[in-house]
């Protein structure tokens, strides 16, 4: 987490980390999104809940460029972002993980992370070979040591636990300066103690740095979030505290199987 | 496509005592070559699978490091091959302009580059039989518009009597200064590649392999970094191309053709498309195979053309037994006979 990432911020003052101002998304007839408002501070962690087919990971997909939404706009730290393509939102502080693991089979752990870290700097089209006197070198190997990777530093990522490999995806976020980290369903097909773990990494995780985290485990997506936003359908149901959200019976009535009308 | 083992040393220093003993033999071997052979073997053998190798080795960039099947190499290296014979010296005077082979030579290089960036802008987009077809496509119209036009490319005949330079009193293509020649270009190229692997450059261009999207999640542009490969590649075509038409001192529209571009693929294959030394082994056993199987056809009573079916044949069983060519084959039983201690572990 030592360099910053080259691109302009603009976030001097700005009032929210992201903004999404009536986002929709369809996919020819289905309409994925609707209509879509979400305001994150700073800092803040937000949880976003909802069922299987909610939308949760087309919103993310939006939000960081991987496909344009059909309408509305998205603001990071002031800055319409919403036409930029996914590597200048990442330069300007923008992070995700994904929810089926996404990393670089054919490398090793190091070699993950220290491409993170290359990424949101400059050198990316570098040819001098690495060395141990690269800051990046150290900023991958304390990113490693962060999520306890440590004796892993240097084996392949195809030959690591499914757990191992999570705690990977989340190094790869937290790599350069991240100022808002999209966390897609982190806690997915985890033991009870690495879910321990990962609520402990969450925890640890410095104040200024914001998260959106969609988790499908209520227990953990509220002992790590500030505010909770429910999807249904593809629209915002219900926003507010996470005891709020806990107790409402219409939020019980949906995670219950019941339905929404 | 994971496996780059030369690329896997741990970071530090570069350390002499790292590089394993049957390399070594292998060098001082290489060095030796002049001493126990022909003029004929060094020039022939070692000086054209040298070329082929370093044309094959651009593609192994491209497809072992970056994903990308790129049939646009050998166009490349014979672009560069007609611009040594258009801006230097040929026998075909009236389209020649005879200028200095520095310049020439230069210009031949920057011309492969070209030719792969463009190539290269066109078929980044795609990915898998895509890039083949594209790749495939823009080489058979560079072959075709050679052949058609007279006013820059003299046709079919294109140019001939294209020798290298006399630099400090050696004539570079007599046999063993252009084995060395062919050596030292080949010898550096291997050894850029390798470097290359365990650079920032290099990882990420193995990582948009492995996952492009999750690359631009992690700020990079694709894009960018799969033509800047296209034009890495470029530049070792291009030195190959300025050593092909030194080497037979003529360059016509055939250089190109569609055979040799599908061979250039083949001899990658055959070596091994994961790493650099597999293109000069694929290179070896190609040129070995076409220049002695005319011989060994015409004394089993055969048709001495049929040296493709060898070829094909040997091409066949190399891919059934190893899909990762002679390099698979030498891992998995070679060094499971002989383990050098040293690389043990780094190899993962």
């Amino acid at each position: 987490m030592a360099e910053a990432a080259q691109a302009p911020r603009r976030d001097v003052g700005a009032e929210f980390a992201l903004e999404l101002t009536g986002l929709s998304k369809r996919f020819g007839a289905l309409a994925a999104l609707t209509d879509i408002s979400l305001k994150v501070r700073p800092g803040e962690r937000r949880a976003v809940l909802g069922s299987n087919g909610a939308g949760k990971t087309t919103l993310f997909n939006c939000i960081t460029g991987d496909f344009p939404p059909s309408e509305g706009a998205v603001r990071f730290f002031g800055e319409d972002i919403t036409r930029f393509a996914a590597h200048e939102r990442i330069r300007r502080g923008l992070r995700r993980t994904y929810q089926i693991s996404l990393l670089f089979n054919g490398l090793t752990v190091f070699d993950n992370v220290y491409l993170a870290c290359r990424g949101v700097s400059a050198g990316r089209f570098s040819m001098i070979g690495l060395s141990p006197r690269d800051p990046l070198t150290d900023a991958a190997d304390e990113l490693i040591e962060i999520v306890n990777l440590g004796e892993v530093r240097d084996a392949p990522v195809a030959d690591l636990s499914y757990g191992q490999q999570r705690q990977l995806e989340i190094a790869l976020a937290l790599a350069g300066a991240p100022r808002l980290i999209l966390f897609d369903e982190p806690a997915a097909g985890l033991s009870p103690k690495e879910r321990r773990e990962l609520i402990a990494i969450l925890g640890r995780m410095p104040n200024h740095i914001g998260y959106v985290i969609i988790e499908h485990d209520m227990d953990v997506a509220l002992s790590v979030s500030d505010r909770v936003t429910m999807m249904h359908n593809g629209r915002i149901f219900k926003e507010g505290l996470p005891d709020q959200i806990e107790k409402d019976p219409e939020v019980q009535a949906l995670y219950l199987g019941s339905g929404h009308d | 496509m994971a496996d780059v083992s030369e690329a896997a040393a741990p970071l530090g220093r570069f350390d002499l005592t790292r590089i394993p003993a049957h390399i070594w033999v292998i060098v001082v071997l290489l060095l030796l070559v002049p001493t126990f052979t022909s003029g004929f073997v060094q020039f022939q053998i070692f000086g054209w699978a040298f070329i082929l190798g370093m044309i094959s080795l651009s593609l192994m960039i491209l497809a072992g490091y970056g994903g990308m099947v790129s049939l646009v190499q050998m166009t490349a290296a014979a672009a560069a091959g007609y611009a040594v014979a258009i801006f230097g010296a040929s026998a075909v005077a009236e389209i020649s302009f005879a200028w200095p082979w520095p310049v020439a030579v230069i210009l031949a290089i920057a011309i492969s580059v070209l030719v792969c960036v463009i190539s290269g802008a066109l078929a980044i987009r795609t990915e898998g039989i895509y890039t083949i077809m594209i790749t495939l496509a823009i080489g058979s119209a560079f072959f075709y518009f050679t052949r058609q036009n007279y006013t820059v490319f003299n046709g079919f005949t294109g140019f001939n009597g294209v020798q290298p330079p006399q630099v400090f009193g050696v004539t570079w293509n007599d046999p063993t200064p252009f084995y060395y020649l062919t050596l030292a270009c080949a010898a550096l190229s291997y050894f850029f590649a390798v470097y290359l692997a365990r650079t920032p450059f290099g990882l990420a261009l193995q990582g948009v392999r492995d996952n492009p999207r999750r690359m631009a999640a992690m700020g990079y542009n694709v894009n960018a970094h799969r033509l800047a490969a296209y034009a890495v590649a470029g530049v070792i075509s291009g030195v190959a191309g300025v050593l092909l038409v030194w080497s037979t001192g003529q360059i016509s529209p055939n250089t190109a053709a569609i055979g040799p571009i599908i061979d250039i693929l083949v001899i990658t294959v055959i070596g091994g498309i994961n790493r650099p030394i597999g293109p000069f082994v694929g290179a070896l056993i190609y040129v070995v195979l076409r220049t002695y199987s005319l011989d060994v056809l015409t004394a089993l009573g055969l048709d001495g053309e049929r040296f493709k079916l060898l070829i094909g044949m040997a091409f066949l069983l190399i891919v059934y037994f190893s899909p990762d060519g002679m390099c698979g084959i030498w891992d998995r039983y070679i060094t499971r006979l002989w383990r050098d201690p040293k690389r043990e572990g780094a190899d993962g």
